[in-house]
């Protein structure tokens, strides 16, 4: 049904709708609308046959799913930023333990300096703890994705984050077509665990493993991931089937049919991307995005294919690997690792500055003109980094760097010594 | 299964000239583990060492829940010495469904189950959670907070064996005052532990008022057994600490680990008690009072403190008085009860 809604409030109300038995929350912005959500869901008796927990950590969050879920539950929870980080242990765990939770992640920054906003650092920091990660790019996908979790978590027993981007995402209000209770049955068959405890058929879950079967538990782990790569398509066609909608699948291509440069990128940047895209199209550029979907596993082949016949590749992206420069763009290197294709990294929207048109368009065009280089920091201020570099040369008792560098910015503070 | 009615109608005290073993008893009184149809929760032919008061104290603990449960449990470990000997791949030990998450969130985890037999209406299966002090002091101690404040039904066991045992002994916040670990060496002014203000979790456990807190001791496995049973005859959160002697951290012999659980008793340094919603409800008596020096002087542990001709005496004094302030404090002595 068409609704003018929260983003967040209709991922709640499609996670409802797949009747999770298990929710744990705990609050960090911006993902705690979300389980603000489920939990109301929970307290009118609308979802039923669901225990809300409220736990003390995200580290309790993601530890109290994974007893449910080792105990046959379907489960799920959501998080953000610092709180994916405090749970990462557990996040390993999940994995390793082959539990089929379903985790949003309302991506934020992660400090220090703290910043509440947007970009993709927490989930690339847990890019390789075994989960498939999904990245929404609308709110409708967001929607759709979380669906389309639990299906595949289930049938892989293998954990889902459902990344979406904070505040661009889980605070905008937008019209979007949440699912009714009959379609997501139709679509979402029961959770039938491989592993559960059960006292009629008592076995050990979480054993210790060592050097002689490590590597077979671990390959397994891999394989998995393999198996999703062909099953996450699938389920996008079912899901199509049921809902009418083309949502999920590896990747999306956007005007690539003869484009000589196509611009990657994850989540919700996509559409300012293509909006740049439209533009420099009508003024006669060969100009064409893709946008990646399951960023774990990673669509190799998938991704080589939509950027067949481009000259070049530029890969925005929110997150920095700092000392090599793109996480994103490492990996789309490995996907055209055959292939003689420069691969550009461009860092945007680090701790939620916001990506313009008129930034990425002239970025795009010094591509095209092969002036772009292998990496840049798209709207970085230079002169203030210079003042500081300079600065901190000068003196050894520079001080906290963020601080001095507000300080520069915001002349109503008092002038930094220098 | 064996009758629970049966259960532990004999007082045993254990070695000494007060010995009585079951061969003295007629069959309806031997104790429920002589009995081949005992509950056994965890299998023999684990890995523990010679000795191992964890080993022991969580098959009793376990094998009492498992009877209490009719065998309707699920058992939740957090990583730690009793995870390891029990479960090397491909092999375990464990007879009911167990689970192994982390070091720091098995009270968690606990509940996580709990709340999945709940949902799914099956109210019979009941949770037990357990680690050893490090991961229930230390590093487990904000998940276990948790779990008491929201009350989930959730029984958790602490094998307190004073330091972390598994990564080769050293300090947790449950290692005594002078006692010597890889991490508070035996050297300097004032060798071994420093004199904190300690950490009682049995305390900190009652200030959250859950239904039922106990201590137990491998020295009174009967008392033990008891206080298992009557936690899972209750809903909610509940708390047992047992101390469990470790030879191999405390440099005591294999074969005197009974003896020296004992010994921790009836100095006060470890005392038995029931606590229900914050309140104490039972002390077990200390019948024959010994001075700290008897406990400490069978643990290499403590070996510094007796140094010849240099003894430690101001320390060992200060000991002593922890132990009387214990006395005093939950009435273990008549006559000497705090007024």
């Amino acid at each position: 049904m068409l609704k003018q809604v929260e983003g967040s409030q209709a991922i709640a109300e499609a996670v409802g709708y797949c009747r999770p038995e298990v929710v744990c929350a705990y609050p960090i912005t911006p993902q705690t609308h979300i389980v603000e959500g489920v939990g109301a869901l929970v307290k009118a008796g609308t979802l039923q046959n669901c225990e809300y927990i409220n736990v003390e950590s995200e580290f309790a969050a993601l530890s109290v799913a994974i007893g449910a879920s080792a105990a046959g539950a379907r489960t799920y929870t959501a998080t953000a930023s610092q709180g994916l980080l405090f749970m990462a242990e557990a996040v390993y765990n999940a994995a390793g333990l082959g539990l089929p939770i379903v985790m949003t992640i309302g991506n934020r920054a992660i400090g220090a300096p703290i910043n509440i906003w947007n970009d993709h650092t927490d989930s690339m920091a847990m890019k390789d703890a075994g989960w498939i990660q999904l990245f929404a790019e609308t709110n409708q996908e967001a929607v759709d994705l979380h669906i389309q979790a639990f299906r595949l978590a289930e049938e892989l027993s293998c954990p889902v984050m459902v990344c979406v981007d904070g505040f661009i995402l889980t605070h905008a209000y937008e019209r979007i077509d949440v699912p009714t209770q009959e379609e997501v049955d139709a679509f979402l068959p029961a959770f039938e665990p491989i592993q559960v405890l059960d006292p009629a058929d008592p076995y050990s879950i979480g054993a210790m493993v060592g050097p002689e079967a490590f590597t077979e538990v671990r390959y397994l782990g891999h394989e998995k991931q393999l198996q999703a790569l062909r099953l996450i398509p699938e389920i996008a066609k079912v899901f199509k089937d049921v809902f009418g909608r083309e949502t999920g699948g590896l990747v999306h291509s956007y005007k690539t049919d003869g484009a000589e440069t196509i611009v990657v990128a994850l989540g919700s940047v996509n559409g300012t991307i293509k909006d740049a895209v439209d533009e420099m199209r009508d003024a006669g550029a060969a100009v064409g995005s893709v946008s990646i979907c399951s960023f774990r596993p990673f669509p190799l082949e998938a991704l080589a294919q939509a950027l067949d016949g481009a000259k070049r590749v530029v890969v925005v992206e929110k997150s920095l690997a700092p000392g090599l420069g793109g996480v994103v763009a490492s990996n789309v290197r490995m996907a055209l690792a055959r292939k003689s294709v420069p691969v550009h990294t461009v860092i945007a929207g680090l701790g939620g500055r916001p990506i313009t048109m008129a930034s990425l368009k002239e970025t795009f065009e010094a591509a095209g003109e092969d002036r772009l280089p292998d990496v840049q920091f798209l709207d970085l201020d230079h002169a203030a980094v210079e003042h500081e570099l300079v600065r901190s040369r000068a003196t050894r008792k520079s001080g906290p760097t963020a601080e001095n560098i507000l300080r520069q910015l915001n002349p109503c503070r008092p002038a930094a010594q220098s | 299964m064996t009758d629970p009615t049966t259960q532990q109608r004999v007082k045993f005290y254990q070695t000494g000239t007060h010995t009585v073993g079951n061969r003295l008893l007629g069959d309806a009184k031997r104790t429920v583990q002589a009995s081949m149809e005992r509950a056994n929760a965890i299998t023999s032919g684990h890995r523990a060492c010679q000795g191992c008061g964890e080993a022991l104290g969580a098959r009793y603990a376990l094998d009492s829940a498992m009877r209490a449960t009719e065998g309707q449990m699920v058992a939740v470990n957090a990583t730690g010495c009793l995870e390891v000997f029990t479960t090397p791949y491909p092999e375990t030990s464990w007879q009911i469904p167990w689970l192994h998450s982390l070091f720091g969130n098995a009270p968690a985890v606990a509940t996580g189950v709990a709340a999945a037999f709940r949902v799914k209406g099956r109210k019979d299966v009941r949770v037990v959670a357990q680690g050893g002090d490090g991961g229930t002091t230390d590093i487990g101690f904000g998940c276990l907070s948790g779990m008491f404040e929201r009350n989930d039904d959730v029984l958790y066991i602490c094998y307190d064996n004073e330091a972390y045992m598994n990564t080769g002994v050293q300090r947790s916040s449950a290692t005594p005052p002078t006692a010597r670990t890889a991490t508070t060496p035996a050297v300097g002014d004032a060798p071994g532990n420093v004199f904190g203000t300690g950490k009682n979790l049995p305390l900190i456990a009652m200030a959250h008022n859950i239904p039922y807190v106990a201590t137990a001791s491998v020295a009174d496995l009967h008392d033990l057994e008891a206080k298992v049973t009557k936690a899972m005859s209750i809903h909610g959160a509940r708390y047992i600490h047992i101390m469990v002697p470790c030879p191999l951290g405390w440099g005591s012999a294999s074969d005197a680990t009974i003896r020296v659980a004992r010994l921790a008793v009836e100095s006060g340094l470890f005392p038995l008690f029931e606590a229900e919603h914050g309140e104490v409800t039972n002390v077990n008596k200390i019948r024959r009072r010994v001075p700290v020096t008897e406990y400490l002087q069978l643990q290499r542990r403590f070996a510094h403190l007796f140094k010849k001709g240099a003894e430690d005496t101001e320390r060992i004094e200060r000991i002593q008085r922890m132990a009387d302030a214990n006395i005093k404090r939950f009435g273990l002595v008549d006559g000497e009860a705090e007024t």
